[in-house]
């Protein structure tokens, strides 16, 4: 579509086509993705397996007085049943913050809570088994908002969390007083952000299988971050981590649903050490939507100063988050919030203060562009609404506040690269932005308003100090040889669809320069492979890519080395041919491939070579408490427009065409990059104008895919990319991530659409029918093109 | 209990003793193995087990197995000929019409179904056809172009 012109080389003698770096490729796994032989967690073969489930919870807020199983016990068929009594081990991913159990201990905090679980011989009797276990309660009064669980009469969720909050987070970066005084024109205004959920198409599943003679255990899971689950099962089960291997087979999405270590798959290793065999469990949808680790209903109170010519002067944000019944991400979540406020913009001081509270509801988590989304929804709306006011362009206001790369923000986050200027260049040309009030004047109809809105985001490429702090580094890749001289590369990383596995086999095809065809990939199997910090905050590209390049070299070090040997010359004077080497200007003395590994086997056998990165402390963030959430070694930058058209009888947003430019640094693989964006515009779109999660007296009310709308082939618009390369000094190839950070900016470019189009500025998402028409209503329509053609000629 | 189904799965005949209530897509998953039918929802919401009987798209998941006797199904096991991938299933690669991949097998049976009754589709006949089938990786956008690809027999311009 847009991908950037350069010439890529070819390969080996037969001049094979590109597949380095820079190459358009289909995904190394997608053959199987296709044809339907990839398999998934539930499609694994399991002969003789055990049928597992899970009760769950009716109760929102309750003591757990007993957990009766005696019953079901008796029920013939049934092999194992697990109860809160069968582990004492809280887990959760921060590991100051565990407070939850796979089976609820003494306490039930939400409605689908899981209390027991059951594996027996067949469905029927795991159903009936579920039937038979009686609890016994003493309710409590229950919260299902954020504003209810912080009264000073709420009874505390969790002890030691006065108001029911999980996390406070104060700070203030620069001088935001000052900034206001210098300012021109002040405006504060309140967002509001409806819960969301992943709805990845793959629901959940494990499969556990129990080697009673050993005392070993075997999981496959549908995991982005294969060893937490690792750890968390080694901890709740009591057991030495080396007699458990997990392993991720294909897995049909995540967005973020799949980064902790989920109640679920301690369950699976409990019921298959109980049952003393192999259990299947599978999860409904509905389990999912209870599962949940969403995006948290938000609610922002914002501040913004701005000087006449649209210079930012200072930002105050408020920010509360309904966190649900657990830790979880929260407090990580509710600090991103604040820390991302800066790396977009030049914005010289910022005063946060973030509430996470705890309520009766599923927890809340970790979401494709954790912590950013709803704050950005805030900032750029107000921006825009600022800039109407002091007569700016959309553009141009934006466009005074840049930052310049290098530097370092106020609250001490580094821009190594900064494509923010190209990607606004490219949007406004291509959205047709200085020729759009009279084209959009012309494509509306009657009561169908058109309009168009921008707005910008950024995202890190990866969390600089990782949650789990080791002192190993971030990520390790092995490249393994052996006398067929193929070349295995074993990684940790979790290819959850977004297309890991591919990126890193094109970064090692580049520096060895040999055919595809020789490269395998083996990933997420603990007894194989190394170690990896898993897929989450778009570290991937970045850090595993960085080690797959020193991985590269270093085994191509190793295989001159023995080229040379073989030649009987120097390492200097050996031509790297990839499938062969050559004496220097002396092409007719060549050795194939097969023969370098043979001369690089003898004496030291099989070839495995290592790679590894690591981010210096320099980029791990401010000294202030919280500093590393939002450090990175690289930020994303996205700009996009997006025009849609309003029918202001029904209330009904139609998104009609996007344009998104994105600075990923550099496109390892162009067609991934706009897959990436065009899945990251199109969730935000979702959030945008028709996902929300909806509770009843905290019974979640939307738990299948036709309650929770997410948007449909038939409302889904084009979306053109353009791909904007800043080259990063430190990402791989100069990569950065490319699949968050155009998510944050949708909302409010949508919402700025909507205004465009009808005079009107929503402020809660999402931009339903019935809230799109409330809001009509309110106040007349104004003249909506005539604002915007005021807002043209500033 | 059980009775005899007959009925043809990949252009083979089959013949197996399955449960009268039991479900296509459990038929197809666990009685033959043909994992590549996905169930992604509690039936009938996402579109992933889309399979064709004589020719017509279905919800294996909201299928009785016995309901389909004697009809001839496809799967995503079943379109690829002689080793070689079809149209839709080298469209879908080359393009990126896949993502995660679990959605896929149900998109390309229903984008199949569409080609064979309509050769050269509109973007609003494919979008049509896909209404009933989410993805959740996409956007859809390198969805579309792969089903345009197929139609075209050729590259969609880049």
């Amino acid at each position: 579509m847009n991908a950037p012109d350069r010439e890529l080389r070819k390969f080996g003698a037969a001049n094979a086509a590109p597949h380095g770096v820079g190459a358009r490729l289909p995904l190394i796994d997608g053959v199987e993705k296709v044809t339907g032989t990839a398999r998934y967690t539930a499609d694994l073969p399991a002969q003789g397996a055990l049928v597992g489930k899970i009760l769950r919870s009716p109760y929102a807020h309750a003591e757990l007085l007993e957990v009766d199983v005696s019953e079901a016990l008796k029920l013939p068929g049934v092999r194992g049943i697990v109860t809160g009594n069968d582990c004492d081990t809280p887990y959760g991913v921060i590991p100051i913050a565990q407070n939850e159990f796979p089976l609820a201990r003494g306490r039930i905090r939400y409605i689908g809570e899981p209390v027991a679980a059951v594996a027996a011989i067949d469905e029927a009797t795991t159903d009936a088994a579920l039937a038979l276990i009686r609890l016994k309660v003493r309710e409590l009064p229950a919260y299902f908002d954020a504003a209810d669980a912080r009264k000073a009469d709420a009874v505390l969720l969790h002890d030691n969390n006065k108001g029911n909050i999980e996390r406070e987070v104060h700070n203030e970066f620069g001088d935001a007083a000052a900034g206001f005084a210098a300012a021109d024109l002040i405006r504060e205004d309140t967002f509001e952000c409806a819960e969301i959920h992943h709805a990845m198409m793959e629901p959940n599943a494990a499969l556990a299988a129990w080697d009673n003679e050993r005392g070993h255990l075997t999981l496959w899971s549908v995991t982005q971050v294969p060893y937490y689950v690792h750890e968390s099962l080694a901890r709740c089960m009591k057991t030495d981590a080396a007699y458990i291997r997990v392993i991720k087979p294909f897995v049909g999405g995540g967005f973020g649903h799949r980064v902790e270590t989920l109640n679920f798959e301690i369950i699976a290793g409990l019921l298959a050490r109980a049952a003393r065999g192999t259990v299947r469990l599978l999860q409904t949808r509905e389990e999912a939507f209870l599962t949940h680790r969403g995006r948290p209903q938000t609610h922002v109170r914002m501040k913004l100063g701005l000087t006449r010519d649209g210079r930012m002067t200072a930002c105050e944000a408020h920010v509360v988050q309904r966190g649900g019944a657990y830790g979880g991400y929260g407090l990580v979540t509710i600090l991103y919030a604040g820390a991302l406020l800066n790396g977009l913009y030049d914005l010289p001081a910022v005063k946060y203060d973030g509430y996470r509270v705890y309520t009766n509801t599923p927890p809340c988590g970790a979401m494709r562009g954790h912590g950013t989304v709803n704050i950005r929804f805030a900032f750029e709306s107000l921006l825009d609404m600022m800039a109407a006011e002091l007569g700016l362009d959309a553009f141009g206001v934006r466009r005074r506040n840049l930052l310049k790369a290098p530097t370092e923000t106020i609250n001490g986050l580094k821009v190594m690269s900064y494509g923010l200027p190209e990607c606004l260049d490219w949007v406004e040309q291509a959205s047709g932005w200085r020729e759009r009030v009279a084209r959009l004047e012309a494509d509306s109809d009657g009561p169908i308003r058109r309009g168009i809105g921008i707005a910008c985001s950024h995202f890190v490429s990866g969390s600089a100090k990782p949650v789990h702090f080791t002192g190993q580094p971030h990520a390790t890749i092995a490249l393994r040889v052996d006398f067929d001289a193929g070349i295995t590369i074993l990684t940790g990383a979790s290819d959850i669809g977004q297309g890991s596995s591919t990126i890193i086999t094109q970064v090692v095809a580049e520096i060895l320069g040999v055919e595809y065809r020789r490269l395998r990939l083996i990933a997420t199997d603990s007894a194989l492979t190394p170690k990896d910090n898993g897929s989450y905050s778009s570290r991937v590209t970045f850090m595993v890519g960085n080690a797959a390049a020193d991985a590269a070299r270093n085994l191509k070090a190793v295989l001159v080395a023995a080229a040379a040997k073989r030649l009987q010359v120097a390492e200097a004077d050996v031509e790297w041919l990839g499938e062969a080497a050559a004496v220097a200007n002396d092409p007719a003395r060549q050795i194939p491939f097969h023969d370098i590994v043979e001369e690089a086997l003898v004496d030291v056998g099989m070839l495995t070579v290592k790679g590894t990165f690591t981010c210096p402390p320099e980029f791990q963030g401010g000294k202030q408490r919280g500093g590393a959430v939002g450090s990175t070694m690289g930020f994303s930058y996205a700009a996009q427009a997006v025009e849609v058209s309003v029918d202001t009888e029904l209330g009904k947003v139609t998104v009609e065409k996007v344009w998104s430019a994105i600075d990923c640094g550099f496109a390892i693989n162009p067609m991934s990059v706009e897959g990436q964006v065009q899945g990251a515009i199109w969730m935000g779109m979702g959030q945008a104008i028709s996902e929300e999660t909806v509770y009843e007296n905290g019974r979640h009310k939307a738990v299948s895919l036709l309650d929770y709308r997410v948007p449909t082939i038939i409302e889904s618009p084009d979306i053109a990319v353009h791909i904007v390369e800043s080259l990063d000094p430190n990402g791989p190839f100069g990569a950065k991530e490319a699949s968050e950070g155009p998510l944050a900016g949708v909302m409010s470019a949508i919402a700025a659409a909507i205004e465009d189009a009808t005079g009107t500025r929503i402020r809660a998402t999402p931009f339903t029918p019935d809230r799109v028409f409330d809001a009509l209503n309110r106040k007349p329509p104004a003249g909506a093109h005539v604002a915007a053609a005021a807002k043209g000629a500033a | 209990m059980k009775t005899l189904l007959t009925l043809s799965v990949n252009g083979r005949p089959r013949e197996d003793a399955v449960a009268g209530n039991a479900l296509l897509i459990d038929y197809l998953r666990d009685t033959l193995g043909l994992t590549g039918t996905k169930q992604g929802c509690d039936g009938g919401e996402c579109g992933a087990c889309t399979v064709l009987v004589d020719g017509e798209p279905r919800l294996a998941c909201c299928t009785l197995a016995h309901s389909v006797a004697e009809r001839s199904i496809e799967t995503i096991e079943g379109l690829s000929h002689e080793g070689n991938l079809s149209r839709l299933q080298r469209a879908f690669h080359e393009h990126l019409g896949s993502q995660c991949g679990f959605c896929t097998p149900g998109m390309v049976m229903a984008a199949e179904a569409l080609l064979r009754r309509n050769p050269q589709p509109s973007r609003d006949e494919i979008r049509e056809a896909l209404a009933g089938n989410l993805c959740r990786c996409t956007g859809y956008v390198k969805i579309i172009e792969s089903v345009e690809a197929a139609a075209c027999g050729s590259e969609v311009p880049a």
